[in-house]
């Protein structure tokens, strides 16, 4: 019996993670099943939507979704989903911080409320208010290397640029752009949005993303709990095949002639 | 430009007429294509020709709404604030000409039926009352939603359509949507259904979607009501308004109902050959999502248990429960069993679903879906 895949932690900010899953909790056909599918997919970074949930202080059985998150197990990440400009996005991350939450937030402003596009202006100025404020500040982006590097410059801790829409189960779309995010990155990029399949994991961790989060494709699935597990095992074979296993491929056979036997 | 003034350009006639006359051919490779990219393609799926497909429609529908949407139902209450009204529609309970007793609630009931509506469950609010213009005049309704928003944190309203600059106050106070039924979009018919009153201007009722939007509420529904005039052609052009909706306000959370008419005091009875049949309706919804994967579509307590529980799964995305069509008569229900005691005269339509929120709760849950009773706060977006 093989021992689990050496994978080795990702650190956000002062954290340290040893799953490089993220997961929503969004879509899922019960609180019961998102909490057990969260459990399957091994992850210790789970994001929650606060629209959904209760932030005041007396119970809500109707609005419960943050009772079914077990803190010591995740770190429960608030998003601003919901929020269709910079001032909004702020003040749900402040009225999170509030209720007790962590001051880290996934930044999501997304005017358009049908694709879900992140609006990269508003997206800027909240991540500046945000960052002044203290916030720990992990912004979802479209895969623009400019605004990457400019949200890196105000002091954002990681970047989430979109493989392709939310809920398209599309993949990785954007995967000359996510490439130049990865190689200018300076902070951890996490490919978030459109991951599908289990392979589109694979493939954005072996481009060198640092993290995938994934929310459709598991929340939807006839069985979660098993596409949660086959998510965990497809994001560390991909890291594992990006640090260990790389090999490049080759279609030609080398030249007989070589160009520079003169050398020799 | 306002969709009234786009409407008459638009050939929803000879749509209908195209597709009466669909084959199956056509209807086959939309299928295969699994969505509709024109309003052509919409209207060969809510032909004849299409009905023996309604099974594959409805995977189809299934999965984009799944895709979309999630695996969640997003339930509201509706309430009523007063049957009092200037129009007279032929078809509406609330008719300026019917002899019913005309209620308006105080505010205060108004909180006192909100509160027991939040004890079932409900955290969205769809506030319903009859055109007459005292309502918005002294802030009535504002004040209504400022008094209710610490425990209802999402209100729709329905009222009679108002000009953008009477929405402002209304979106100040808090509320997140706004719901304004065409009833039906074939103008000859709407002249004859609404012979007086306000109601009578059909281009200043079209166009109200975009003023509600250019006001700031974020969420807007729209809809036909079933049974006035052929199904089809309210379908097409319901179709195209939402198309023009998009198009036009890119930051619009849209959303159609798709009622039926249901008996009423009044007594309207309305045309056998504008009845639209179940399987009709399912086939209706299927169409649409297949169209508009981003609509929310709304079902009402109007249509019977095993219809609604049937189209959980199908493509509707919100549905009402426990439903009272009248004003205060949530005052007047056994707070356990969630039904009314005594049946009181002054109700819009007759409900034919009257299980309790938490039984259509507990069915949602046995299809394998989540009741979602909270998916917005406005505490969150302002102060």
């Amino acid at each position: 019996m093989l021992s689990p895949l050496h994978v080795e932690p990702l650190h956000i900010a002062d954290r340290k993670f040893s799953s490089r899953l993220m997961v929503g909790t969004g879509k899922f056909a019960s609180n019961e099943l998102m909490r057990d599918a969260l459990a399957a997919s091994e992850t210790e970074l789970v994001t929650v939507a606060l629209k959904r949930a209760n932030l005041k202080s007396e119970n809500d059985p109707f609005a419960d979704i943050l009772e079914y998150l077990e803190t010591d197990r995740y770190m429960v990440l608030p998003n601003t989903a919901g929020a269709m400009n910079a001032d909004e996005a702020v003040r749900i991350a402040r009225l999170a911080l509030a209720a007790g939450l962590p001051n880290w937030v996934k930044l999501e402003i997304h005017p358009d409320p049908n694709y879900l596009l992140p609006d990269p202006i508003e997206t800027l100025q909240a991540a500046k208010t945000l960052i002044k404020e203290g916030f720990v500040v992990l912004p979802y982006i479209n895969a623009d290397p400019v605004l990457a590097a400019r949200l890196q410059d105000l002091g954002c801790a990681t970047v989430m640029p979109l493989g392709s829409p939310i809920g398209s189960n599309l993949g990785v779309q954007t995967r000359a752009q996510i490439e130049i995010i990865i190689e200018q990155a300076r902070v951890p990029v996490v490919v978030d949005a459109g991951i599908g399949l289990p392979s589109h994991a694979t493939e954005a961790m072996e481009m060198g993303a640092d993290a995938v989060l994934v929310n459709t494709a598991i929340a939807i699935a006839d069985d979660p709990l098993q596409i949660a597990q086959a998510f965990a095992v497809s994001v560390q074979a991909g890291w594992v095949s990006r640090h260990l296993g790389k090999s490049d491929a080759s279609l030609g056979a080398q030249p007989t002639s070589p160009l520079t036997s003169f050398l020799d | 430009m306002g969709f009234s003034q786009l409407l008459p350009s638009l050939p929803i006639e000879e749509l209908v007429q195209r597709s009466l006359e669909s084959k199956p051919r056509h209807v086959n490779n939309i299928l295969k294509k699994g969505r509709a990219e024109s309003l052509e393609e919409f209207a060969a799926l809510i032909s004849p020709a299409a009905l023996p497909h309604i099974e594959a429609m409805a995977q189809l529908s299934q999965k984009i709404t799944k895709r979309q949407f999630g695996k969640v139902i997003r339930l509201f209450a509706p309430i009523y604030l007063s049957n009092e009204c200037i129009n007279i529609c032929r078809y509406c309970g609330f008719s300026r000409d019917v002899d019913i007793p005309r209620i308006t609630i105080s505010v205060d009931q108004f909180v006192k039926e909100t509160r027991l509506l939040s004890s079932q469950g409900f955290r969205s609010l769809l506030i319903v009352a009859g055109e007459h213009p005292k309502y918005v005049s002294n802030g009535y309704v504002e004040e209504c939603i400022r008094k209710c928003l610490p425990f209802m944190p999402s209100i729709l309203l329905e009222l009679g359509p108002l000009e953008t600059e009477d929405y402002q106050p209304i979106v100040k106070a808090g509320a997140e949507g706004l719901v304004v039924y065409q009833e039906t979009y074939h103008k000859p018919t709407y002249s004859q259904m609404h012979p007086s009153g306000p109601k009578k201007k059909y281009g200043w009722r079209v166009d109200t979607a975009e003023r509600a939007y250019d006001a700031g509420f974020r969420r807007i529904g729209i809809g036909p009501l079933l049974g006035l005039y052929d199904w089809r052609y309210e379908a097409i052009a319901i179709a195209a308004h939402a198309r023009y909706l998009y198009q036009q306000c890119w930051k619009l959370h849209l959303s159609i109902s798709l009622p039926r008419l249901r008996p009423a005091s009044g007594n309207f009875q309305t045309k056998n050959q504008y009845q639209l049949q179940n399987q009709e309706l399912v086939q209706l919804i299927c169409a649409l999502r297949m169209l508009l994967p981003h609509v929310g579509i709304v079902l009402s307590t109007r249509e019977f248990p095993n219809l609604r529980d049937g189209l959980v799964r199908i493509g509707i995305t919100t549905m009402s429960a426990g439903s009272s069509t009248e004003p205060g008569g949530y005052s007047h229900f056994d707070t356990n069993a969630w039904r009314r005691v005594d049946v009181q005269p002054g109700e819009q339509f007759h409900i034919a679903d009257e299980r309790s929120p938490g039984e259509i709760a507990a069915m949602i849950r046995t299809q394998g879906y989540e009741p979602v009773w909270k998916d917005f706060d406005q505490a969150l977006v302002s102060s």
